[in-house]
């Protein structure tokens, strides 16, 4: 090139830059837009998912609560005055509540209004009543003002679920129920109060008896059982095959195989349960262990394929540095490579665990989606799980559940968010920089 | 060929009684050969270096020396390398004392993500040499000022080994390969990730470590070798050239290749 043409050449090559400066300004610009966009996007779904839920049901943590006046008749409660727990508990409490609201409201009469009646109280109530005798039998003979529970209509009617302006025929709660509970309403004798039940008692058939306990134990049971599978026989295969398999065809296939099991569909999964524990083991149906071994199945090839990753992030020259000072084989692994890895094995082990948390398809098959008010007091109780409890509860018919549902779904995401964030706090602890 | 031929003759460089030797050991990664017919005498307390450009087996025949190959799969060694006489490959041979006996220094320094103390501390305990905690103490202190490290370290054994510098880690690495007191030290190109203060220190260690132990040193740096070593081998394309004093190598190089690798014209 000559001096004659270099400027001439520059300046060409300055103009075509310029405009093509901009065209790739612009390109980048637009691209940063759309990954903004995209973002956005995928906040405000997320969003609006947890705003409907929590909207939906964050009335679930409260219940009704009624205040009834209560005189609590030795007579009904404790008539030989044995002062036994065990005659006070069988006592007809629901029956002086009863008396207590015709008491309250006189002028009710006739046989079914005065069912309507009775049906403002939660067919529970009797029980808040029990506690309160048998916590403090010295109440017995005195009038005590106790608030019990509504029932599950009022308490919709109370949280605002049921439009009051509706002709009478399109509403669950009748005319003459308003009336009652506009009544109390100006007594300040109703109230919406945390509810513990929802957090303490198995399912029921009435919402407002109905809680998550029964299935957070179900939960708690069912992936005790697929931890303590899957942790062992997860972290072993993938320390053998890392660490000791020679590399030939058949570790190839066993890889493959692995791979392709973690793609597998999970109610397939549910299907193998179904055919093997319980038809041919005869193992129980509707148990937390069989629900766990089903899921150990579904979260074994996830644990293996995180482990076998956090394996191979430790750097060859550490097993080289152990191997070069007279470690066996073994002494490399357990005293240098299994530590360094055990973060990120736990970390996947974690995010298995959660994914197996919010499992139900493999469930259902196994029974775990029978009704169940008991709370499992082991592995082989009947139980169910969180994840199918939302599901037993979005198919009720009952206003109610609605709330509940969103209320179980809010406290499993509770969990996975839990479970996340502390597999991301163990990553970003125990990260280690080479 | 000619120059393994001579080779293969009793190295006149030999001023000590031979420490290791290797006779018609190949060495083969699957079904490529990486060294052929290697026939080699490593003398005791002195400082044997291996040079040859890049793929020529010089690491490949130091790693068979305390059988680091073996957990490479696909690795088979033939011939005979033998340890004060004793064949290392013969079957029922413990690798792990044989690692104790030889020694290994990489080319990266890699300490363990421990403290100072327990990278020294490490082999001893694994072959239970020390008998109490201050008798571990005296040994990790003896290593430590054996590589030219004590003074530099002993406030901070507590801290980890990774946070010390790059030569500061190879004289830990060092300083760890010492303490199970070996009989023969490999070192695969030790100088190679170092500065040129680092590598003068190293070098410095080698020469003084050379009173007490066998050295067997992998290096890139001519320079290097002619200032360390007392015997050179010149490795080319998995062959065994040329064997001799370093002195003599460096000044008087017997084989047309190993003056074209010296002077520069390959390499």
């Amino acid at each position: 090139m000559t001096d004659s043409t270099a400027p001439t050449a520059a300046l060409r090559r300055a103009d075509l830059s310029e405009e093509r400066l901009g065209r790739r300004y612009a390109a980048e610009k637009r691209f940063r837009a759309y990954g903004l966009m995209a973002i956005f996007a995928a906040l405000a779904i997320l969003g609006l998912l947890i705003g409907t839920i929590v909207l939906n049901g964050y009335t679930a943590f409260v219940q009704t609560h009624i205040a009834v006046p209560v005189y609590l008749d030795p007579q009904v409660i404790d008539p030989q005055d044995t002062n036994d727990p065990q005659i006070m508990g069988r006592a007809d409490y629901q029956g002086l509540l009863r008396t207590s609201l015709r008491d309250r409201f006189p002028d009710v009469s006739g046989r079914r209004d005065r069912l309507k009646l009775y049906g403002i109280l939660s067919n529970g109530a009797g029980l808040d009543v029990r506690d309160a005798v048998l916590s403090d039998p010295s109440i017995i003979g005195t009038t005590q003002t106790l608030w019990v529970k509504s029932s599950d209509d009022i308490d919709s009617l109370v949280k605002g679920y049921i439009d009051r302006t509706l002709p009478e025929s399109d509403r669950r709660v009748k005319d003459n129920e308003i009336v009652w509970i506009e009544a109390l309403e100006a007594d300040g004798a109703i109230e919406t109060q945390f509810n513990t039940t929802f957090f303490t008692a198995g399912d029921s058939r009435e919402p407002e008896q109905a809680g998550i306990w029964g299935a957070v134990v179900g939960s708690f049971y069912t992936l005790l059982i697929t931890l303590v599978l899957t942790f062992p026989i997860g972290v072993l295969s993938a320390v053998y095959l890392e660490e000791f398999a020679p590399k030939n065809k058949w570790t190839d296939l066993i890889e493959v195989n692995i791979n392709n099991l973690a793609a597998v569909p999970s109610i397939i999964f549910g299907l193998l349960g179904l055919a093997v524990f319980l038809s041919i083991f005869g193992l129980p149906r509707s148990a937390p262990l069989v629900g766990g071994m089903v899921l150990a199945l579904m979260t074994l090839p996830t644990i293996i394929i995180a482990a076998r990753a956090a394996l191979k992030a430790v750097p060859p020259s550490i097993r080289e540095a152990a191997l070069g000072v007279g470690a066996s084989r073994l002494q490399v692994v357990t005293h240098h490579v299994l530590p360094l890895a055990l973060p990120g094995i736990m970390t996947g082990t974690i995010i298995g665990m959660a994914q197996a948390l919010g499992e139900t398809a493999p469930l259902l098959m196994i029974g775990m989606v029978a009704f169940i008010v008991d709370i499992p007091g082991g592995v082989t109780d009947p139980a169910t799980v969180l994840p199918v409890q939302i599901f037993l509860w979005a198919d009720a018919p009952e206003r109610a559940f609605v709330e509940k549902t969103n209320g179980a779904i809010m406290v499993l995401l509770g969990f996975l968010i839990l479970m996340n964030a502390l597999a991301v706090l163990l990553r970003k602890r125990f990260e280690r920089q080479w | 060929m000619e120059a393994v031929a001579e080779a293969a003759a009793p190295s006149p460089a030999l001023r000590n009684s031979p420490k290791m030797t290797s006779r018609k050991t190949d060495v083969y990664y699957g079904e490529s050969q990486a060294l052929r017919d290697v026939d080699l005498d490593i003398g005791e307390n002195q400082v044997t270096s291996l040079i040859g450009p890049s793929g020529c087996g010089k690491s490949t025949f130091l790693r068979c020396l305390n059988r680091m190959n073996d957990v490479i799969d696909g690795c088979r060694v033939e011939g005979e390398i033998t340890l004060d006489g004793i064949d290392v490959y013969r079957s029922g041979l413990d690798v792990v004392q044989l690692r104790a006996r030889v020694g290994m220094v990489f080319q990266k320094p890699n300490p363990f993500p421990k403290s100072i103390y327990d990278n020294i501390a490490y082999g001893p305990r694994l072959h239970g040499i020390a008998e109490s905690k201050s008798e571990l103490d005296d040994i990790v202190e003896l290593s430590l000022s054996r590589a030219g490290l004590w003074e530099e370290v002993k406030d901070r054994l507590t801290s980890p080994g990774t946070g010390l510098s790059g030569g500061q880690q190879q004289r830990l690495c060092i300083a760890r390969a010492i303490a199970v007191n070996p009989e023969v030290i490999l070192m695969d190109e030790p100088c190679s990730a170092l500065d040129p203060i680092a590598t003068a220190k190293i070098e410095e260690l080698i020469d003084e470590l050379r009173q007490n132990f066998t050295i067997v040193i992998v290096t890139h740096s001519m320079q290097q070798a002619a200032r360390v070593s007392q015997k050179t081998a010149f490795f080319h394309l998995g062959n065994l050239v040329e064997v001799g004093d370093t002195e003599q190598l460096f000044t008087n190089p017997r084989d047309e290749r190993t003056q074209g690798y010296i002077t520069g014209r390959f390499g």
